[in-house]
């Protein structure tokens, strides 16, 4: 007897969560754009405020539109279920906050994206939550940096700027066996080029504001729980594992073996943080996932060309790339990324910040704006932009050099990408 | 909530209520390698309802201790001593595939003890093929995506969960990798060696309800009519379009059909 078959990828991204509206057969997912939904009866709206039946009653806890976006990422991670977010910045907010509150710490690779880092180094510690950063690299160091009163991991499946790539089995490996989720931020590979809960991580989250739309109209975030760490078990969870005053005294545990983390997010988070999506968002980044396996290939296939080109030019000093056998972390893509490391890196011009300028300024196809994972091809100069107030010492700190510029490869021809980059090293070098 | 049954800690959810005794209770029994947590739903709405919830961990499950047992007799002969450790009478049994299984031969065997049973996704016997037992016993993780892949219907691979966000093929995984090793074949293997359940079932006086899923992959349709006919008052419901997993596919036409049996009809 043969295993049975079930969907992949490409399948799952354009039906998951999906079946044809029952009034109209809609085809597509209907834009539900309405606050809230009509009660049956008195019954059915009791039973719905009291989880005694699935449904929606108020969309900042939940919409149609969104449950439809929130399943097929659930589907296409190998998740048990995730919450669309206002933003990715919102998703990581309503995981740290759903699992501690003051007095905990997170210990969080330093490779992060500025403005998760903002949010641990700055604004968290006035809520009585502390991080320490340490280097993605140093396992021993992330072991070291565990306190007792730790209750998260996190980290970026490729970090920012030098795409350190997240040793994701070992990582979950320290963090369980402390009684800890390992939580990471799966924006730059998409669940076409790695899936982290299958890895060991526990939870993930998406700013879907990038690949996942990829059409750059609308901001969003998602996040996934794997349903794999035990709660009850770890003991450090009471948010989770005690009974909750706010949500008639349930023990989300207890309620749901593999789902707690959601379901305290969701009848917590939601409702009283309130940064859910608007359901036109939901079907916005829904017309992107349809897609997505399609155009991660193609950002990859860019990316390798266009690094195929840069690579050896005369007016490039390095590139940053894991596909790069000179890569710090070559040799670990090659085992957790071996469809490709994303559509994101940095090289370095020579010339410092002048020959940077330059070189934006010549371009005609890339975009310079602060973003990436747009369908057209980005490009910033973090020494005259992002980090313009930085020495030439402090850029050094945060693996920035005064000539190093950030791509974000599109889905243009290569051809013309190439072509718009030699004109730009061109006036780089000119001087 | 935590009983001592046969000296072992045995968990049971009661909906989020007291545990009130004085009320008609009803039992709920999961599936091989599942916990309570399968009937979150349904058994929440009948504790809020005037009803004393038992929503079971069997042994070797969720957050019972002891290990799994081998035999649906043993199941049965279980969930007696757990009514007895719940100073619980007399009770309504509802069971899912090997719950509904060990709901049959309780009844049949404590009929003073029952009410009434509900047996959702039931064939009896339920022979379980040995592709299935041989991958259960050698590779549990492939049994498992086996498993789930026949318990949804073509519509629940696709997922369209009434619960907001909620992947229930990932769910489902998840739950089932919870499990200790040796518990899916153990669960499987009782399931396969029940097959006195035709020869039991005169001896259940109680009414007896058959929920079946009308694309059920993993217990045919078939066998449920021919169970209900050797019951003294076996009543057959067919819920359109759903698979095995028929909880989390259309809980709310479960619950539907649970509430009109057990909560509508006076309970004798």
């Amino acid at each position: 007897m043969a295993d049975p078959k079930t969907y992949g990828l490409d399948t799952l991204s354009l039906h998951a969560g999906q079946v044809p509206d029952s009034q109209f057969g809609a085809r597509a997912t209907p834009i539900y754009l309405t606050t809230s939904f009509v009660f049956k009866d008195s019954d059915q709206a009791a039973a719905l405020f009291n989880m005694e039946r699935a449904g929606h009653v108020y969309s900042r806890i939940s919409n149609p539109t969104n449950a439809v976006l929130e399943e097929r990422i659930a589907a296409l991670e190998g998740g048990v279920g995730a919450i669309a977010t206002a933003s990715g910045q919102a998703a990581l907010h309503l995981a740290i906050a759903t699992l501690m509150g003051a007095g905990s710490h997170i210990v969080a690779s330093r490779a992060l994206y500025g403005g998760s880092h903002n949010l641990l180094e700055y604004t968290l510690p006035r809520f009585g939550i502390d991080t320490s950063f340490v280097n993605p690299r140093d396992l021993d160091g992330l072991r070291a940096a565990i306190r007792p009163n730790t209750r998260l991991i996190f980290g970026e499946t490729l970090g920012n700027p030098g795409l350190d790539v997240l040793d994701v089995p070992r990582v979950a490996e320290i963090a369980h066996a402390h009684g800890l989720p390992l939580l990471v931020d799966a924006t730059f590979t998409t669940p076409c080029l790695m899936q982290p809960l299958e890895l060991g991580a526990d939870l993930l989250f998406h700013s879907a504001t990038k690949f996942l739309g990829g059409h750059g109209v609308a901001i969003g975030g998602l996040l996934v729980d794997g349903g794999t760490f035990d709660w009850e078990k770890s003991g450090k969870f009471p948010t989770l594992t005690e009974p909750y005053a706010g949500f008639h005294g349930m023990d989300f545990a207890e309620e749901s073996t593999v789902a707690a983390f959601l379901l305290r997010a969701r009848r917590e988070g939601l409702r009283d943080f309130g940064a859910c999506m608007s359901p036109l968002t939901a079907f916005q980044i829904l017309q992107g996932v349809e897609t997505l396996p399609l155009r991660m290939a193609r950002h990859v296939e860019n990316t390798r060309k266009v690094i195929a080109h840069l690579s050896g030019h005369a007016a490039v000093e390095s590139i940053s790339y894991p596909e790069l056998p000179d890569h710090p972390d070559h040799e670990l893509a090659k085992r957790l990324l071996p469809k490709g490391c994303g559509a994101v890196f940095s090289f370095v011009l020579k010339g410092g910040r002048d020959a940077g300028k330059r070189f934006i300024e010549s371009l005609q196809v890339f975009s310079h704006l602060a973003n990436v994972g747009d369908a057209k091809s980005l490009v910033i100069h973090p020494a005259s932009t992002t980090h313009f107030r930085m020495g030439a010492e402090a850029l050094a700190a945060a693996g920035i050099h005064a000539g190093t510029v950030r791509l974000s490869i599109g889905l243009e021809d290569a051809e013309d990408l190439i072509e718009d980059l030699n004109r730009g090293l061109h006036a780089a070098a000119k001087g | 909530m935590d009983l001592t049954v046969n000296g072992l800690t045995s968990y049971a959810y009661t909906g989020g209520k007291h545990l009130d005794t004085a009320l008609p209770a009803v039992v709920f029994i999961h599936g091989a390698e599942l916990d309570h947590s399968s009937w979150a739903l349904q058994s929440r709405w009948f504790a809020n309802h005037g009803f004393a919830v038992l929503a079971v961990d069997l042994p070797g499950h969720g957050r019972s201790a002891g290990p799994p047992l081998a035999s649906i007799q043993d199941i049965a002969a279980w969930l007696i001593a757990l009514l007895d450790a719940a100073g619980i009478t007399r009770a309504a049994l509802v069971g899912h595939s090997m719950g509904s299984l060990a709901a049959l031969e309780t009844a049949a065997a404590f009929p003073e003890r029952v009410s009434r049973i509900v047996l959702l996704g039931n064939a009896t016997p339920m022979p379980v093929s040995k592709t299935l037992l041989d991958a259960a016993r050698d590779d549990p993780t492939r049994a498992e995506a086996m498993i789930n892949a026949w318990s949804h219907s073509a519509h629940g691979h696709i997922g369209g969960n009434t619960s907001p966000g909620m992947w229930m093929y990932g769910a489902n995984r998840r739950l089932m990798a919870r499990a200790g090793r040796a518990v899916l074949f153990n669960d499987l293997s009782a399931c396969n060696n029940y097959l006195q359940g035709l020869e039991q079932a005169p001896r259940v006086l109680c009414p007896a309800l058959l929920l079946c899923g009308e694309r059920d992959q993993m217990t045919a349709l078939k066998s449920a009519r021919n169970l209900a006919k050797v019951l003294a008052d076996g009543r057959l419901q067919v819920l359109d379009g759903t698979g095995h997993s028929m909880m989390a596919e259309q809980p709310d036409a479960v619950l539907d059909a649970l509430r009109g049996f057990l909560a509508e009809e006076p309970v004798a």
